[in-house]
């Protein structure tokens, strides 16, 4: 039985007291999809960084990361979070690979494209001043590319809280629980649960800023 | 029990399917081809309303604010606050915030897909037009073009690449986006997508509206390529 809830503004101070009832819940629910987000960044970092600095290093492979952006994007998260769901009943890693198949491709191409795109002047200047190939990668590449990585891990990280909520409708666990089930949480618990999404997607973009500033060097302007 | 929110396509029938739509094998060409007609067909219509009004609207928006701003060079700080912030909100929360003022309607989900493509639409238009090389514009004033007559003849022709770059990101992200809205309104190729998921996961109806949905962002991409090059002739590849 579906309850329909009047619409109005007084949804708002009503999902607010939600908040107030129910901070265990909703913690719950928080971790278990800051658990399930994180997990999902992590491989894909480890994937697609790796790849996208050493590619963007040797200067080859353009090819891979403009197509893999380029389908990557064209993928919708729903279906891929639906495809997933065919191939295994494993809640958890289903989401988790349609999740990494997401935050792939802005991590690979960023990182790709901000390596790539450094002066090579630059480069040849430290070649030439003696530096060995894994040095001018630590030294002066990395550095100089990390506004543009640190952009793509930002949408990536937006990406993936925003679609791990989806998730819940395969079972994912996590926020979306809430938002998906308005039968029982009724329209405030379901604003309520969209705040607190809202507010990790705020919280995880404001992180990333902030890494950024910390880790590039004083010199490199942001953007 | 039959009253069950909206009125969107009917639950497959496991019971009186073939042999192949029992066993719920990977694919089945027969439903596709029965339910062509009654789930397939309306949601992918749908889906491209609600893709076109949403990119038509999110471009008119953004071409205004990319002007202000591009005139008015401190107003791009708040718009592109505003946008960005906009951008961060998870689609699926934004819809719900918005139940509570617009209800279950187009409207909810229209509001929401404009607002993830201002921040695209917006920064690309504002580039294009910022990549204009100072020196043409220059010549153009000194041949006594106006500063609309600029706009419209020198500027925007010269910004065409990118903005068309713009709309193509923002065309593929709303289709992939609009998936998303049938949690909210029947509607959609995500509508057969999520009853696929919630009832009994029935494979054939996940993978026929799933590779749809990735057929119409291809073949809307490619289209707006193929736009790209009609309006800029004087750029090769």
């Amino acid at each position: 039985m579906i309850i329909f809830d009047s619409f109005s503004w007084g949804t708002f101070p009503d999902a607010i007291r939600f908040i107030g009832d129910h901070p265990g819940l909703l913690w719950d629910k928080a971790l278990q999809q800051i658990g399930l987000s994180a997990t999902a960044m992590g491989i894909a970092l480890a994937i697609a960084l790796p790849l996208g600095i050493v590619l963007g290093h040797l200067h080859r492979g353009s090819f891979l990361a403009i197509s893999v952006s380029n389908f990557g994007r064209a993928l919708p998260s729903l279906v891929l979070v639906a495809l997933f769901l065919l191939v295994s009943t494993d809640f958890f890693w289903d989401n988790t690979a349609a999740l990494v198949v997401l935050a792939i491709p802005p991590i690979l191409t960023n990182s790709y494209f901000a390596v790539d795109g450094i002066d090579r002047n630059l480069v040849e200047a430290a070649r030439g001043m003696g530096m060995r190939e894994r040095d001018i990668l630590r030294r002066i590449e990395l550095p100089l590319a990390i506004p543009v990585i640190f952009a793509g891990i930002r949408i990536a990280a937006v990406f993936v809280i925003a679609t791990a909520t989806i998730a819940a409708v395969a079972g994912g666990g996590g926020l979306g629980d809430i938002i998906v089930n308005q039968a029982t949480y009724r329209l405030s618990g379901v604003v309520a649960a969209s705040l607190c999404v809202s507010f990790l997607a705020f919280a995880a973009a404001f992180v990333l800023g902030l890494a950024r500033k910390l880790l590039a060097p004083r010199f490199v302007t942001s953007d | 029990m039959s009253l069950v929110l909206g009125s969107g396509p009917v639950i497959p029938d496991f019971g009186e399917g073939s042999s192949c739509e029992t066993q719920n094998d990977f694919f089945c060409p027969g439903w596709v081809q029965d339910h062509w007609g009654d789930t397939l067909q309306p949601a992918l219509l749908q889906h491209l309303k609600l893709t076109g009004i949403a990119v038509a609207i999110g471009f008119a928006i953004a071409f205004a604010a990319a002007l202000l701003a591009y005139r008015y060079r401190r107003l791009d700080p708040p718009i592109g606050f505003v946008s960005d912030f906009l951008y961060t909100i998870p689609s699926l929360a934004l819809f719900q915030l918005l139940v509570p003022i617009t209800g279950l309607t187009v409207t909810t989900v229209e509001v929401a897909l404009v607002s993830y493509t201002l921040l695209i639409l917006y920064r690309n238009i504002l580039e294009g037009l910022r990549g204009v090389p100072p020196s043409v514009r220059e010549a153009a004033r000194g041949m006594g073009l106006t500063a609309v007559q600029t706009l419209l003849r020198i500027e925007l022709p010269l910004a065409a690449p990118a903005i068309v770059a713009g709309l193509r990101l923002a065309t593929v992200s709303t289709i992939s986006i609009a998936t998303v809205a049938a949690l909210v309104i029947p509607q959609g190729l995500g509508y057969p997508l999520y009853i696929g998921i919630t009832q009994d996961v029935f494979k054939t109806e996940i993978v026929a509206a799933g590779a749809l949905t990735i057929l119409v962002a291809l073949v809307a991409d490619a289209l707006l390529v193929v736009v790209q090059r009609a309006i800029t002739p004087w750029r090769k590849a």
